[in-house]
């Protein structure tokens, strides 16, 4: 094989291989094909997820009577910290990363992403991040407590005196996680800018990669702020400089606005990708094309740009003036202008369509009627006196889990069986797939629903115990966190059998249009024998138009 | 028109009007929802999340119905492959849709801003420098009519790991509970002496942080007697949950006799939920937590209610 030149960008020259993706070994070695590197991203952060499931479950069995007498307070303060730093750091960001990793150079005609070893080695830190937090439970004095925005001077407090401490882990632990993702963002921008195949212009790319383009650009301008955060905190924190620490004459409300000026764009970089994966998905399981795409490929940015400028949203009580209190209501309020459009497009896409409710639309269609609800709360949320009143309360609780369980981790699940017959070449059974469905739909609206009463009577997040008259929601809110926890059964009897077993897939089953289901199912090392020629727009149905130009491939 | 066409209008119209009055009627009940109204600001604030749910309400109803009529009434017929018609866009409506949420938005903003003028909770209005982004010396709530203006002296509030203090300069007494006096302006002075703090009254729907090292003014007015609860919003580490006291809001002379009353008082170190609990822990012959900061002695106050 010889370079390719592609938009001027010329790759180096890989060894040549043309065997199919090799054995379940190639999973567990340092492979720099994108998708082996997007699987292993993919279970990775599946085995988090469940361990942040496990956490979670915990944090609900104690909650579930008022006192605290399932788990010690600090065990409790440890439990919620770690299971919102896995959930974010170790599922959503590396999931979502996996599933770009997967499908952007297929969906966007190249043979693999621009930087291939780098993104190997983005990837690999995402164990050194889980081993170095699993590691601060056995470290004296446990892990990090002092929740996942790690708060000072909270997380300045060291009791135990020692250097090595669970708070020292996680700091590392999140610089890592964050180098990774500058990594990730590198390549990925690169990658979706210069390796289009020929005739795909930006506007004929589909809305995902659209999405993870708008994404990755979040994590470039974000990232710096947070690891600067995390750095100035982990030396007032070790050898005791003075940035936040007021005790030294630092002000603690400073590392909020490093944390959250990247930490609320974060919360895009999380959800875009998920747009993305409604993008795709509704149009197939419709059979039309998507309504507005240009509109929504636009919004995509647009959210982009304005979510660089709205933190401090989080920060209405903490002592904010009262200017920036409005000024920045308005701009998070107008967030919800380019979401309503994606929504507005989604709906005019599903109407009139001719549907077919299979397991991918079912979560798709679920996690977009939670999206719809969080985004309400949201609204409620950026209103400066509703925040005043339930800030720090479960109401927040309520909406930001609509936003990652309800739109997120649905929007991933309807990832997974939309693309798991071309990932293993094997159908899904549908069946299990529904039951899943079902059980995390209402698991999750039994869970997440009764925080919002909560919230609204003044029941404050993180408490371990709370008062006798808000036990009847908190006794809901646990059940169904545990008929959640149950609803993850079906999905891995489903994925491991189907895997090992299932019917053998078609290179298309769903009938989709795309570069992606042109390949073979799995899709060879390479993706491509020839490059396509892309030369109609994205999501022709309807329209009976081939997608690339016949047997005119760009040779080798 | 056709006989069709007109049958589709007319259910569309009944279906908004449903939504309307269904999205009314959930915006009434919002106030249910809530803890009772024992300040002036909380009337603001909930009139306000009742527009809100009921706005909502009327977007979420709209948005999930006309999905719900599409998976009913759009399915696939089985054995079809075809296609849904190629519509791709249509510009008039996506002028409307991106007109309509910016409506909205300009609206809500604007409601929220008068609500929070009225509350009047204003921040400091200097200046924000790199170094120090957040002066907050002062949030002083604007009188409101009707209730008498004059703030009482300043109450001092002490947050510390993990337990309240009360201090009232006018008679130079402390307690761990806090009396107000009902239909006057309170003026609290905030401090912590260790972390963030949060000083929240659900009954009144107020809530500000606590910054060590600064002191943060903080104006409101309760209005209905009785006892709340006031808890800390912020978390502030290991015995966070158990930093709560109690509020009582009573007429200006009982208030005045209470004071009086405890004047007379010799301070005793209160009750304090986190310190007794870790002396119960570190009793405890096996261990099965990880370490904590040690909690504040409890205090000693001349009234520990
Ligand atoms: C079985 C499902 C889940 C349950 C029962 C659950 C429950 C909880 C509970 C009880 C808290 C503590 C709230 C607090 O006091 O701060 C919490 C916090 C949190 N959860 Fe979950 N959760 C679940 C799933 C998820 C998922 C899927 C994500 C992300 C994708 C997530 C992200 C978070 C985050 C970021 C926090 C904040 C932690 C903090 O405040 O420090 N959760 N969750
Ligand atoms: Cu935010
Ligand atoms: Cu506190």
């Amino acid at each position: 094989m010889t370079n390719i030149p592609i938009d001027g960008l010329s790759l180096p020259a890989e060894k040549p291989h043309h065997e199919t993706p090799g054995g379940w070994k190639e999973y567990f070695s340092f492979s720099t094909d994108h998708k082996v590197i997007g699987i292993q991203y993919l279970v990775t952060s599946f085995f988090f997820f469940l361990i942040g499931g496990i956490f979670a479950m915990i944090l609900r069995g104690e909650l579930i009577t008022p006192e605290a007498d399932l788990i010690d307070r600090t065990v409790y303060n440890g439990m919620f910290t770690m299971h919102g730093t896995v959930m974010l750091f170790l599922w959503t960001f590396p999931s979502l990363v996996g599933f770009a990793n997967y499908l952007v150079p297929l969906m966007i005609g190249a043979r693999d992403m621009a930087f291939p070893r780098l993104n190997a080695v983005a990837f690999w830190m995402v164990p050194v991040v889980g081993i170095l937090l699993m590691a601060s439970f056995f470290v004296p004095g446990g892990p990090a407590q002092a929740g996942w925005w790690a708060y000072p001077p909270v997380s300045l407090q060291n009791p135990t005196g020692n250097l090595i401490n669970g708070q020292v882990l996680w700091l590392l632990a999140v610089a890592i996680s964050g180098v990774s993702s500058i990594m990730g963002a590198v390549n990925f921008v690169t990658t979706i800018v210069k390796m289009r195949a020929p005739g795909m212009t930006f506007f004929r790319m589909p809305l995902f990669v659209w999405a993870v383009l708008s994404a990755q650009i979040i994590q470039l301008f974000g990232l710096p702020a947070l690891t600067a955060g995390a750095v100035m905190l982990l030396l007032d924190l070790t050898v005791g400089t003075g940035f936040f620490n007021p005790s030294n004459g630092g002000n603690p409300v400073m590392f909020q606005h490093y944390f959250w000026f990247y930490s609320h764009p974060a919360v895009y970089v999380i959800i875009l990708p998920v747009f993305g994966i409604f993008s795709e998905i509704f149009p197939v399981y419709s059979r039309k094309p998507l309504f507005g795409y240009k509109v929504v490929a636009i919004s995509s940015l647009l959210i982009a740009v304005v979510s660089a400028i709205v933190w401090v949203h989080h920060m209405y009580v903490s002592g904010t003036p009262a200017w920036m209190r409005l000024i920045f209501m308005l701009t998070t309020m107008f967030v919800s202008v380019p979401t309503g459009i994606k929504v507005f497009a989604w709906v005019a896409t599903i109407w009139g369509g001719k549907l077919r409710l299979n397991t991918p639309m079912l979560f798709a269609l679920g996690g977009l009627i939670m999206f719809v609800f969080a985004g309400i709360t949201g609204i409620m949320l950026s209103s400066v006196p509703v925040d005043v009143h339930v800030n720090n309360t479960y109401f927040v609780v309520g909406h930001f889990h609509y936003v990652l369980f309800g739109t997120v981790t649905m929007g991933l699940y309807a990832a997974i069986y939309h693309w798991f017959p071309k990932m293993t070449g094997r159908m899904y059974y549908e069946g299990w797939g529904k039951l899943h469905f079902w059980l995390s739909f209402i698991g999750t609206n039994l869970n997440f629903l009764p925080m919002h009463p909560l919230g609204l009577q003044g029941m404050l997040r993180r408490v371990s115990s709370y008062a006798p008259e808000y036990e009847q929601w908190n006794i809901i809110a646990s059940l169904g966190a545990f008929l959640l926890g149950m609803s993850t059964l079906p999905f891995i009897f489903n994925m491991v059998i189907s895997w090992m077993q299932g019917e053998k897939a078609t290179d298309n089953p769903w009938r989709a249009i795309g570069l992606e289901w042109l390949v073979s199912s799995p899709p060879p090392v390479e993706n491509f024998e020839k490059i396509p020629v892309v030369i109609s727009e994205p999501y022709g149905y309807g329209k009976s138009e081939p997608l690339v130009a016949e047997e005119k491939g760009v040779g080798v | 028109m056709k006989l069709s066409k007109i049958l589709s209008v007319l259910t569309l119209i009944t279906g908004a009007i449903a939504i309307s009055i269904t999205s009314i009627w959930i915006g009434k009940q919002a106030y249910s929802w809530l803890p009772p109204q024992a300040a002036a600001e909380s009337h603001l604030i909930d009139d306000l999340i009742s527009f809100l749910v009921t706005l909502g309400a009327f977007i979420f109803l709209g948005v999930t119905s006309t999905l719900m009529y599409s998976v009913i009434f759009h399915r696939a017929e089985k054995g079809d492959l075809s296609d849904g018609p190629h519509i791709e866009g249509n510009v008039t409506l996506e002028v409307v849709w991106t007109a309509i949420p910016i409506m909205l938005v300009l609206w809500i903003a604007g409601y929220s801003s008068q609500v929070y003028e009225q509350m009047g909770i204003q921040g400091p209005t200097q200046l924000v420098h790199l170094h120090n982004p957040v002066g907050m010396e002062s949030a002083y709530a604007a009188p409101q009519e009707g209730v008498m203006s004059e703030p009482v002296e300043k109450i001092d509030v002490i947050a510390k790991q993990w337990a309240w203090v009360f201090h009232y300069p006018e008679r130079n007494v402390t307690s761990t509970e806090l009396h107000l006096p009902s239909d006057r302006r309170v003026r609290l002075a905030l401090q912590s002496e260790d972390v963030l703090h949060g000083f929240y009254i659900p009954a009144f729907r107020l809530k500000q942080d606590i910054i060590p090292s600064h002191t943060i003014d903080f104006e409101f007015t309760p209005i209905r007697q009785g006892q709340y609860r006031l808890t800390d919003s912020q978390y502030s580490g290991t015995y966070f949950a158990t930093m709560q006291a109690n509020v009582v809001v009573e007429s200006d002379e009982d208030y005045h006799k209470w004071l009086a009353k405890i004047a007379t008082q010799k301070p005793a170190p209160a009750n304090n939920q986190a310190a007794s609990e870790y002396a119960q822990t570190a009793n405890e012959p096996v261990k099965n937590g990880w370490d904590t900061v040690v909690p504040a002695a409890p205090p000693v106050v001349n009234y520990s209610g």
